[in-house]
C-alpha cells in the first residue's frame, strides 16, 4: 500500500510522538518502564514475524520462539567471551564479532532453521502441524539446555552472560551517551534502535502483504489445492513463509541478546511461543496494526500487574496475598475467553475479517 | 487422432491405498468439449487431479501438446495452459472476487494484458463485476462457480478442466453455468468436463466418455451416448 498524501502529516506526528516517547515514559513512570517499552518492541517484531506464518500463510506454528532463540544464541556465542571455555586454544578470549556482522548471519541462520522446520511439515496442516512445530520449539530449547557437555557450547541452563552491547557508530549502547547536548541513557538508546528495527519490520510486513507473494500465501491459506491449481508453487511458498517468519524472529533474538547481555534457555519456553501466538490472535490475525496492539497489550500486562497489584494489596491488606504472576495467568486466560466471545476476529480485525462480518447478509442464494 | 491436444494412455492412479483409476485412455482435440461422466467414486476427480499434477500416476502416459507430462509439477502445468477448476470450486473465501481473479493470472506476466483479461471476465460475468470488492466467500454458490471459472480463465488455459460445475446448485443456476460453459467453449479452448449430471454434460459436449469403477467403459459422440440404452439406464434415469 502506498502512503497517500493525507496520511503523511499523521505519520509525521506519529514519528515525533514515538521519538519523544522514552522521555515521557521516563518522566511519568520511571526508567524501568522505558526498558519495558523496549521489550514490547521486541515482542512486536516477533509477533509480526509469526503473523507471516500464521496470519498470512495460515500455518499454525507453536514453536516460533525457537527462531528467537537461534538469533539470540547466534549473537550470544559470537559476541561474548563464552567460546573461550569450549575452544581455549582457538578463541582464548571468545569471539567478539560486531553486532552488525552477526545480525545478517543470525537472520540467515534462523531462516535456515525455518526451512528445516518447514520441509518435513509441508504436507501437514492444522493440528498436526501445530504438534510438530511445538516439538521443534522444545527440541531447540532442550538442545540449548544440554549442549554444555561434553563440549561446553551453550553453557546449559546457566546461559551465556557478558554479551557485548550493540555498538552504533563506535558508541556502545549500554552506557549513557551525549548526543547533540541531549543525555540519552542506555534504555533510551536501545529504544531508538528497536524503534528503527520495528519500523523496518512493519514496512517489510506491509510490502509483503500487498505483494504477489503475500497474495499467494493467502491463497494457500484459503485453499491449498486451488492455489496450486492456479499455478502457485505451494511447496516453495510455504517454505518461504517459514523462512521469512523465522528471519524476523532471528533478528529480534539477536537484538534481545545484545540488549540483555545475557541469554539462557528459560527465556525460550513453550509459554513464550504461546504468548507470541496470543499476541497475534488477540490483536487480529493478518492485520499489522492489530498485531502491534496485541503485542503491546500482552507485553505490558504482566508489568502493569507487577507494579500495580503488589502495592494495591499492601495498601489494602498490609501484605501480599496473591502473587501477581499467578494473577497474570488468571487475567490473561479471562481476557482471551472474553475476546473469543465478543471479538472473535481480534481487537483490530484485518480488513478482510471485518468485511466478512459486515457482508454476511448478502450471501443469499441464487 | 494424432493431433490431439491431450492424450492419456492407460492411466493408473492410486492414493491412500485406493486404486482409484485403473486404466483410463482418452483424447481431446484442440477446441473440443469432452464430457467425462460416471457415478460417484468412479475416479473422475482423481483423473482430473492427476492431469493437473496434484496426484501422481502409478503408470500410464499423459501427453499434452506433444510433451510427456511426467515429472512436470502442478504449477508448471498451469503455465503450460492446463487449468483445473477444482471440485467444490475452491474459491479463496477471504479474498475479494477481484483478488481471486488476479490469483488466476498468477503464472502470467504482463500487467496490461492481465488487466484487459480482467475487464473481459467482468464482461463475460457481469454478476462478478457487481461484486468485485466483495469477499468471495459471501457469494452464492452459483456466483462462486462463476468466480472459479473466471479465475481459471485468467490463466489463459488451452485445456480447461471443470470438476462438477453443477454441484450443489439450484436447477436454474445449473442451466446458467452450462450456458457459460458453452460460451467458453466457443472461445476456442479445449474443455474436459466432469459431471454427474450426464444429460446436461452430454448435451453440451461433442464427445463423451463413461467411467465406471476407475475405467472407461464407453466412449463416443455425445449424441450416440445420449441414445445408448446402457447410458440411459445408468445415468439418465430412462
Amino acid at each position: 500500500m502506498t502512503i497517500n498524501q493525507k496520511s503523511k502529516p499523521l505519520l509525521a506526528v506519529l514519528a515525533i510522538v514515538l521519538l519523544l516517547l522514552p522521555f515521557f515514559i521516563d518522566a511519568l513512570l520511571g526508567r524501568g518502564w522505558v526498558r519495558i517499552a523496549d521489550f514490547a518492541m521486541l515482542y512486536i517484531m516477533l509477533a509480526l514475524g509469526l503473523n507471516i506464518v500464521v496470519g498470512y500463510a495460515g500455518l499454525l506454528d507453536l514453536g516460533y520462539i525457537a527462531f528467537f532463540a537461534v538469533g539470540a544464541y547466534c549473537y550470544a556465542l559470537t559476541g561474548s567471551p563464552h567460546l573461550a571455555s569450549a575452544f581455549p586454544l582457538l578463541f582464548p578470549h571468545g569471539i567478539h564479532l560486531s553486532f552488525w556482522v552477526v545480525l545478517p548471519l543470525a537472520a540467515l541462520l534462523a531462516g535456515g532453521f525455518g526451512v528445516l522446520l518447514g520441509a518435513p511439515t509441508l504436507r501437514l496442516r492444522g493440528d498436526y502441524l501445530a504438534i510438530v512445530t511445538l516439538g521443534f520449539g522444545e527440541i531447540i530449547r532442550i538442545f540449548l539446555n544440554n549442549l554444555n557437555a561434553p563440549l561446553n557450547l551453550t553453557n546449559g541452563p546457566q546461559g551465556i552472560s557478558r554479551i557485548d552491547p550493540v555498538n552504533v557508530a563506535g558508541a556502545p549502547l549500554n552506557a549513557t551517551q551525549q548526543i547533540l547536548g541531549v543525555t540519552l541513557p542506555s534504555v533510551h538508546l536501545y529504544f531508538y534502535l528497536f524503534l528503527a528495527f520495528t519500523a523496518l519490520v512493519v514496512f517489510t510486513s506491509r510490502r509483503l502483504e500487498k505483494s504477489r507473494i503475500g497474495r499467494a500465501w493467502m491463497a494457500i491459506r484459503e485453499d491449498e489445492i486451488a492455489a496450486s491449481a492456479m499455478g502457485i508453487n505451494t511447496r516453495n511458498l510455504k517454505l518461504l513463509a517459514f523462512a521469512m517468519g523465522a528471519m524476523f524472529g532471528g533478528v529480534s533474538g539477536a537484538l534481545f541478546a545484545g540488549f540483555q547481555g545475557f541469554v539462557s534457555p528459560e527465556s525460550f519456553s513453550l509459554m513464550e511461543s504461546v504468548m507470541v501466538l496470543c499476541m497475534v490472535v488477540l490483536g487480529g490475525m493478518g492485520n499489522i496494526a492489530g498485531v502491534i496492539l496485541g503485542s503491546v497489550l500482552l507485553a505490558l500486562l504482566p508489568e502493569v500487574l507487577r507494579h500495580g497489584v503488589v502495592p494495591l494489596q499492601q495498601a489494602l491488606f498490609g501484605k501480599m496475598i496473591i502473587d501477581p504472576e499467578s494473577l497474570r495467568m488468571l487475567l490473561f486466560g479471562g481476557a482471551l475467553v472474553v475476546m473469543m466471545l465478543y471479538r472473535p476476529a481480534g481487537l483490530l480485525p484485518s480488513r478482510v475479517r471485518r468485511r466478512e462480518l459486515d457482508t454476511d447478509e448478502v450471501a443469499e442464494t441464487v | 487422432m494424432t493431433d490431439s491436444l491431450l492424450e492419456i494412455h492407460d492411466l493408473q492412479v492410486a492414493y491412500g491405498g485406493i486404486h482409484a483409476v485403473k486404466g483410463v485412455t482418452l483424447q481431446i482435440a484442440p477446441g473440443e468439449l469432452v464430457a467425462l461422466i460416471g457415478s460417484n467414486g468412479a475416479g473422475k476427480t482423481t483423473t482430473l487431479k492427476t492431469l493437473a499434477g496434484l496426484l501422481h500416476p502409478v503408470s500410464g502416459q499423459i501427453r499434452y501438446d506433444g510433451k510427456d507430462l511426467h515429472n512436470i509439477a502442478a504449477h508448471q502445468r498451469v503455465a503450460m495452459g492446463i487449468t483445473l477448476v477444482p471440485e467444490g470450486r475452491g474459491i479463496f473465501a477471504r479474498l475479494t472476487v477481484q483478488e481471486n481473479l488476479q490469483m488466476g493470472a498468477y503464472s502470467r506476466n504482463g500487467q496490461h494484458e492481465i488487466a484487459a483479461d480482467l475487464a473481459r471476465m467482468y464482461e463475460l460475468f457481469p454478476r462478478l463485476a457487481e461484486r468485485k470488492d466483495q469477499l468471495a466467500g459471501t457469494l452464492s454458490g452459483g456466483e462462486q462457480q462463476m468466480a472459479a471459472m473466471a479465475r481459471a480463465l485468467m490463466s489463459r488455459p488451452r485445456l480447461l478442466m471443470l470438476d462438477e460445475p453443477s454441484m450443489g446448485l439450484a436447477p436454474l443456476m445449473v442451466q446458467k453455468i452450462f450456458e457459460t460453459v458453452r460460451d467458453i467453449a466457443a472461445l476456442g479452448m479445449s474443455i474436459l468436463l466432469v459431471e454427474q449430471n450426464a444429460r446436461l454434460a452430454l448435451q453440451a459436449a461433442q464427445r463423451g466418455y463413461v467411467m465406471e469403477s476407475g475405467a472407461i467403459t464407453l466412449a463416443g459422440a455425445s449424441g450416440e451416448l445420449l441414445g445408448s440404452e446402457a447410458v440411459q439406464r445408468a445415468y439418465l434415469g430412462g
